[in-house]
C-alpha cells in the first residue's frame, strides 16, 4: 500500500513550547488512522501543519506526491485534503441545503468562478447530490432550516456531510465526537463505518478511546510533541510506553 | 402563494416595474409626484442595491462608497464636455471609470476585513475627496464644480454637425431631451436603469455566486476550507457595487450637467450605509426602500417651515397650536436630520433587520391571524430562503 499523506521531520514551535517536535507519520492509503495524546500533545497543531493553517517551522508535509507546505488552504482542499474542525464549522445563516451545495459548488467550480447569472435552482445536479448527502447524514428533513438552528451533534454531523460530499482523497477529523452524547457518538461511529466512508482514508483525532478502538486500522500515540509509537490497536492497547503517558492519566479524569 | 411568485424573476420583474413605472401616479397623494424627487428616488435607489451587493451579501462595510458616485459624476461630465451630450456614452463612461477604481481601491482594501476594511475605505473616500478640492482642480474644478460651457469640444456632437450657439447645451439621449416632458422623461429613464440594475442584483442573488457571496458573510474560514478563494470574490463584488454607484453618479450627471466634490464626502456615504440598514441589509428590496424613505424625508420635511407648520396645525385651538409648533419645528427644515436620526435608531433598536424584518412580521401576523399556514416548501423556497425577498 501507498502512502497518501507524509509527514517527515516536522517542528512547530510556538515561543519557547516545542508543539511539535520531529514528527514522522505515514498515512496509507485507505486506512482510518487516529492520532491518540493528552491534551495540548500537539495533535491539532499537526493537523493545522497539514491543511495550511499553521505553517511548521522545519520538515515537510507530502500529500499525494506533492509538497503541502506554503499552499493556500483552498488549494490545499482541491488537492483532496479536508478537514472537519473540531468546533463545528458551518454556514449558520444558509439552509442546510445550501451548506451542502457550497462544498460541491466548489468541487465543481475551482477556486473562483464567476457565473452571476446561473440559477441557483437551475443547479439540478448539485441540489440532487445535496440532497443525497444530507440523506445519507440523515439530515434531509432539516433540509431548509438554517445552519445555525440545528442541535450541536447535528451541526457535527453537517460538517462531515460538507467534507463528504467534496470526495476527498483524506479526511481529517478533529474529535468527531467531542462533546457528543452517547447515542450521538455512536451514531457518528456508525455513519463513519457505513459504507460511503468506510474506504475513504482517515486521520482521526480522538479522546474518546470507545470510538479510536472501534474505528481505527492504526494508531499514532503523541506526546508532548514526540510520536512515541504507532501500531494496530492491539499493539498499542498492550504498549506500556503508552499506558504510561497516556491511557493511565485519561483513566484519572 | 406569495412563496410562489416571489420565487418567481419574471413576476417580480413585472410586479417590480409596474410598481416603479406608475410611481408618478400612486406617488402623488404622498406629495412625492415631482420629477426632482422621483429622479432621486430612482438614482439612489440603484445607489443602494449596488451597494447591498456589497455589504448585504458579504458584511463587507464599505464607508467610501461615495467615492464611486462622484467618480461617475465627474466622468459624465467630461464625456459631455469632450464628447457628446448624450447620456448614454456618458452612463457607460462613468461605470467603467468607477469600475476600475473600485478595483484598486477594493484591492488595497480588501486586505483587511471588518472595523480595518471599513477604516480603509473611509481614509481612501477622504483622500478622494480631499483630491478633488486640491491637486485634482485642473479635473474637477476645485471647490466651484465641473460644470459645462458652450465653448466645450463636443467631438461626437460636432462630427454630427450639432452646433449650440445659444447658451449652455443640455443632456439628451439620442436627440430627445432630458428634461423633455416636464422632466418625466429624466425620471423614466433612470427608471428604466434602475429596473435593469434591480434585475442584475436579483440574478446575482439567487445564482451561486450570490449564495457564495453569502457563505462568506456567513463563515468566511469555512469558505477557505472548503476550497473557494474568498478574496477575487469579495473583489468582484466591490467592483459590481462600485459600478452600480458609478451609474448612479452618471444619472445624476445626466440630469443635472454638474460635479461637485461634496457628492464624495463622508456624509454621503454614510447616507448609502443608513438606507441600507433602514431598508433591510441583504434583502432584495429593502435598500430601495430605504433609498426612497430617506430621499422622501429630506426632500419633504427639509421643506417644512413654521408657517406651514402653523397650517399643518391649524384644527388646534391656538394655544395648542402654538405648542405642537413649537415642540415639531426642530425636527423639520433644517433639522430634518434629527427626525431621519429618531427613525434610524427606532428601526435599529426594534427591527434589526430593517423595514423588511417589519414588513415580513406583519405579513406572518396576518397569516396566522387568517389561519393560512403550514404551506409546503419546495426546492425553489428552500433554496432561496435567507434572502428574504
Amino acid at each position: 500500500m501507498s502512502n497518501i499523506l507524509e509527514i517527515s521531520g516536522v517542528n512547530k514551535t510556538f515561543g519557547g513550547l516545542h508543539a511539535l517536535s520531529d514528527v514522522n507519520l505515514q498515512i496509507e492509503e485507505g486506512e482510518t488512522h487516529a492520532i491518540i495524546g493528552p491534551n495540548g500533545a500537539g495533535k491539532s497543531t499537526l493537523l493545522n501543519c497539514c491543511i495550511g493553517r499553521l505553517i511548521p517551522d522545519s520538515g515537510s508535509v507530502t500529500f499525494d506526491g506533492n509538497n503541502m507546505i506554503g499552499m493556500a488552504p483552498h488549494d490545499i482542499n482541491h488537492a483532496g485534503m479536508v478537514r472537519i474542525f473540531q468546533t463545528p464549522e458551518i454556514f449558520p445563516d444558509l439552509t442546510l441545503l445550501q451548506n451542502m451545495m457550497i462544498p460541491a459548488l466548489a468541487k465543481r467550480d475551482g477556486t473562483f468562478k464567476f457565473n452571476p447569472f446561473k440559477s441557483l435552482v437551475g443547479e439540478k445536479a448539485i441540489l440532487e447530490e445535496a440532497h443525497a448527502t444530507l440523506a445519507d447524514f440523515e439530515l434531509d428533513k432539516f433540509h431548509d432550516q438554517l445552519g445555525g438552528s440545528i442541535s450541536r451533534g447535528d451541526k457535527r454531523r453537517l460538517e462531515l456531510a460538507m467534507g463528504i460530499i467534496q470526495h476527498p482523497k483524506l479526511l481529517l477529523l478533529d474529535e468527531p465526537t467531542a462533546g457528543m452524547a452517547r447515542h450521538d457518538t455512536n451514531r457518528t461511529i456508525e455513519l463513519l463505518k457505513s459504507e460511503r466512508m468506510s474506504n475513504m482514508t482517515k486521520v482521526i483525532i480522538e479522546h474518546d478511546m470507545h470510538v479510536v478502538f472501534s474505528l481505527a486500522d492504526r494508531i499514532s500515540v503523541l506526546v508532548r510533541g514526540h510520536i512515541i509509537t504507532t501500531g494496530t490497536p492491539e499493539e498499542i492497547k498492550n504498549d506500556p510506553k503508552v499506558k504510561e503517558a497516556y491511557l493511565g492519566e485519561s483513566e484519572d479524569e | 402563494m406569495i412563496k410562489k411568485i416571489l420565487s418567481s424573476n419574471p413576476l417580480i420583474m413585472l410586479i417590480f416595474s409596474a410598481v416603479v413605472l406608475s410611481a408618478p401616479i400612486w406617488l402623488t397623494p404622498l406629495g412625492a409626484n415631482y420629477p426632482d424627487l422621483l429622479q432621486k428616488f430612482a438614482i439612489f435607489g440603484i445607489f443602494a442595491i449596488g451597494y447591498n451587493i456589497l455589504f448585504g451579501l458579504t458584511g463587507y462595510l464599505s464607508f467610501g462608497h461615495a467615492t464611486f458616485l462622484g467618480i461617475g459624476s465627474y466622468t459624465a461630465v467630461w464625456s459631455f464636455k469632450l464628447l457628446t451630450m448624450n447620456i448614454l456614452p456618458a452612463i457607460i463612461l462613468a461605470m467603467i471609470v468607477s469600475g476600475v477604481f473600485a478595483l484598486v481601491i477594493g484591492y488595497l482594501s480588501l486586505r483587511r476585513s471588518g472595523i480595518y476594511f471599513s477604516i480603509l475605505t473611509l481614509a481612501f473616500a477622504q483622500m478622494a475627496y480631499s483630491l478633488a478640492y486640491s491637486v485634482f482642480t485642473p479635473i474637477t474644478n476645485g471647490e466651484t464644480g465641473l460644470q459645462l460651457s458652450q465653448q466645450d469640444p463636443r467631438v461626437l456632437d460636432a462630427m454630427a454637425g450639432i452646433a449650440v450657439t445659444d447658451g449652455i447645451p443640455s443632456t439628451n439621449l439620442f436627440g430627445t431631451l432630458i428634461k423633455s416632458m416636464d422632466g418625466y422623461f429624466g425620471f423614466y429613464v433612470a427608471a428604466v436603469m434602475l429596473i435593469i440594475a434591480f434585475y442584475i442584483s436579483l440574478k446575482i442573488f439567487r445564482s451561486p455566486f450570490g449564495m457564495k457571496l453569502r457563505a462568506i458573510k456567513s463563515n468566511q474560514t469555512r469558505m477557505k476550507y472548503t476550497g473557494f478563494n474568498t478574496r477575487p470574490y469579495l473583489l468582484t463584488a466591490f467592483v459590481i457595487s462600485g459600478m452600480y454607484a458609478g451609474l448612479a453618479g452618471g444619472l445624476l450627471a445626466s440630469i443635472d450637467p454638474l460635479a461637485g466634490a461634496e457628492r464624495m464626502q463622508w456624509t454621503a456615504s454614510g447616507e448609502v450605509v443608513l438606507m441600507t440598514i433602514l431598508g433591510g441589509v441583504g434583502t432584495l428590496i429593502g435598500p430601495m426602500l430605504g433609498a426612497t424613505i430617506i430621499k422622501y424625508f429630506e426632500n419633504i420635511f427639509s421643506a417644512l417651515n413654521d408657517s406651514e407648520l402653523h397650517n399643518i396645525f391649524d384644527f388646534l385651538p391656538a394655544g395648542m397650536q402654538e405648542f405642537m409648533v413649537t415642540v415639531v419645528s426642530p425636527f423639520v427644515g433644517e433639522g430634518w436630520h434629527l427626525t431621519l436620526g429618531l427613525v434610524f435608531m427606532i428601526v435599529v433598536i426594534f427591527l434589526p433587520g430593517g423595514i423588511m424584518q417589519g414588513l415580513n412580521n406583519l405579513f406572518g401576523f396576518i397569516k396566522r391571524l387568517f389561519g393560512l399556514g403550514g404551506s409546503s416548501s419546495s426546492a425553489a423556497d428552500t433554496v432561496s430562503k435567507g434572502e428574504a425577498s
